[in-house]
């Protein structure tokens, strides 16, 4: 049978249902099984009566059935309703909506820059092979990829410098290698070298020879560099004091907060599969 | 590039050596504490001062610097491990557990790595004894470490099982575990190597971060994680301070060199 447009479409659609869902159900387990899940300080707090302490106890019991949890979850979110953060108390939906406009801005910042700055030094590298640009592109390339996450976020936001950008300089020397490497092969095709010695103009020979022969693997990278990103978002919102998803994730992370956790989960799952889907569907 | 890779495999070797003559220096060891030499700049007798506790910071480096990379190596060689059996069964099964394996991968590849060592660290025992603490940390990179090589892994064996000699072994009778232990696994040596050159500095820089969230080992203990956590404080950031950066990088840029596919997936 023939995989028309649509099959092709729903098949991958569904395989990001049951990773989500999957994904989801095994965080809900894992925060189950963790130590110390069950114990709640309130229950210490002398001025509860013994029915605050039951009402405690019933929200522990309510969470204690994974499977349960997770059904009544799922139910929840397909209404809108994300849920409580135990950790902050407020709507789960509202923390997300209240900080997701700063990931996004760091992560969009932070993708920009990155492959601009990738695609910037990768150019004059492949173009003058072993020559200056090339080397100083590699150093500062290869320098970057060396240095912690975390360490770049401290430094710059120490120094008072631009935090926005660190997502940025993060990102771009995971890029850069690929870059580098996509477009030396492309350059070396013998149609490019053939317009190169018939004097195309260099920006001609990139936007109509060497793009669309590269495109399908800048699009598949292009999907992966959401997931870098969000990743490299975590460590710069936490030791920034940036409030966005990232810091929530690592709050929630450290308070054990599950119901965050789980939901934060699954939203990055769907994101990253989303990306990851995108540049399939726009390769194909 | 090949006279890098003799530099780089020089220089890790001496980082290394002068990491295993730590208990050497007069610092003591690296829980010592100074109390009366708190923030001392560098001396003769401390090359790097010493921290808010009075503890040789260069004698700390270096037990750090031992903890760090030989942990990671192990960390490394875990994950390698597991890899090499999910990918190696998946691979050579093929079928229903070839499918599972590929969808557990891809949910494992579809999470940010960050997060999921976050969320995974944060699940167990933050207030564990120092030993527990650093054990459970680098278990962890070993246990989620063990997607992208599990990919590589099942593609390659995929790709043995249906070449010519596996084909012919198999025709002349050879039992299926013979075929797997004496034909496809020496020819994967190449890819697991690489693979278990590659990981160590992601175990690295990994852990490098799960110090500054101060999700690592815990206190006396030395990493290169939680020393970094030092530059966290404005009041810290002396020349001196920066010496685990300068560590750190140093062993990524060695392993980069090292590592066959040049370190490109770190």
């Amino acid at each position: 049978m023939v995989d028309t447009l649509p099959r092709k479409l729903i098949r991958k659609l569904a395989a990001i249902c049951a990773t989500v869902l999957v994904g989801g159900l095994l965080t809900a387990a894992l925060v189950r099984m963790s130590p110390g899940f069950d114990s709640d300080e309130r229950l210490l707090d002398t001025r509860l009566d013994s029915d605050s302490l039951a009402a405690v106890r019933a929200e522990h019991a309510a969470n204690s059935n994974v499977l349960r949890f997770y059904a009544q979850r799922l139910a929840g979110m397909l209404h809108g309703d994300l849920g409580q953060s135990a950790l902050l108390q407020r709507p789960i939906a509202e923390l997300i909506e209240e900080r997701l406009p700063v990931t996004a801005e760091l992560m969009g910042v932070g993708l920009v820059g990155g492959w601009a700055l990738a695609f910037a030094l990768a150019l004059p590298a492949v173009l003058c092979r072993g020559r200056f640009a090339s080397r100083i592109a590699g150093t500062f390339s290869t320098a970057m990829l060396c240095f912690p996450t975390a360490a770049v976020a401290v430094l710059i936001f120490t120094w008072g410098g631009p935090v926005r950008i660190i997502v940025a300089l993060v990102l771009f020397p995971r890029l850069y290698d690929y870059c580098r490497n996509l477009l030396e092969d492309a350059y070396g095709r013998p149609h490019i070298v053939m317009a190169r010695a018939k004097g195309l103009a260099p920006a001609r020979i990139l936007l109509r020879h060497v793009l669309p022969v590269t495109a399908s693997q800048f699009l598949a990278l292009a999907g992966v560099s959401v997931s870098m990103a969000f990743g490299a978002c975590i460590p710069v919102e936490t030791l920034c004091d940036l409030p966005g998803i990232g810091q929530l994730a690592w709050k929630a992370a450290i308070a054990r907060d599950l119901p965050v956790l789980v939901c934060l989960t699954m939203m990055i799952t769907v994101l990253t599969l989303l990306a990851n889907g995108a540049s399939d569907g726009a390769t194909a | 590039m090949k006279r890098c890779r003799t530099a780089a495999w020089v220089v890790l070797a001496a980082v290394l050596a002068l990491s295993l003559a730590a208990g050497f220096f007069p610092g003591g060891n690296y829980a010592t504490q100074h109390r009366e030499l708190t923030n001392a700049p560098p001396s003769a007798r401390f090359p790097l001062g010493t921290d808010d506790l009075g503890r040789d910071r260069m004698v700390r480096l270096l037990c750090a610097t031992r903890i760090s990379l030989l942990l990671a190596a192990a960390a490394a060689l875990g994950a390698l491990l597991l890899a090499a059996m999910v990918g190696g069964a998946a691979g050579y099964l093929g079928g229903w557990f070839d499918r599972t394996t590929v969808r557990a991968i891809d949910l494992m590849l579809s999470l940010p790595w960050l997060f999921l060592l976050i969320a995974a660290r944060a699940l167990l025992p933050l207030n564990a004894a120092p030993e527990t603490s650093l054990l459970l940390t680098y278990c962890l990179l070993a246990l989620l470490g063990w997607a992208a090589p599990a990919r590589v892994v099942r593609a390659g064996v995929r790709s043995l099982r249906e070449s010519d000699f596996v084909l012919q072994a198999r025709a002349l009778g050879c039992p299926e575990v013979r075929v797997l232990i004496r034909h496809i696994l020496p020819n994967l040596r190449p890819v697991l190597l690489a693979q278990f050159w590659t990981s160590i500095p992601i175990f690295i820089l990994a852990e490098a971060n799960l110090g500054f969230l101060g999700l690592s080992a815990s206190e006396p203990f030395p990493t290169w994680g939680n020393l970094l956590r030092e530059l966290q404080s404005p009041l810290m950031l002396r020349p001196e301070a920066f010496a685990p950066v300068v560590a750190v990088m140093l062993a990524v840029l060695c392993f980069k060199f090292i590592s066959p596919w040049g370190g490109s997936q770190v």
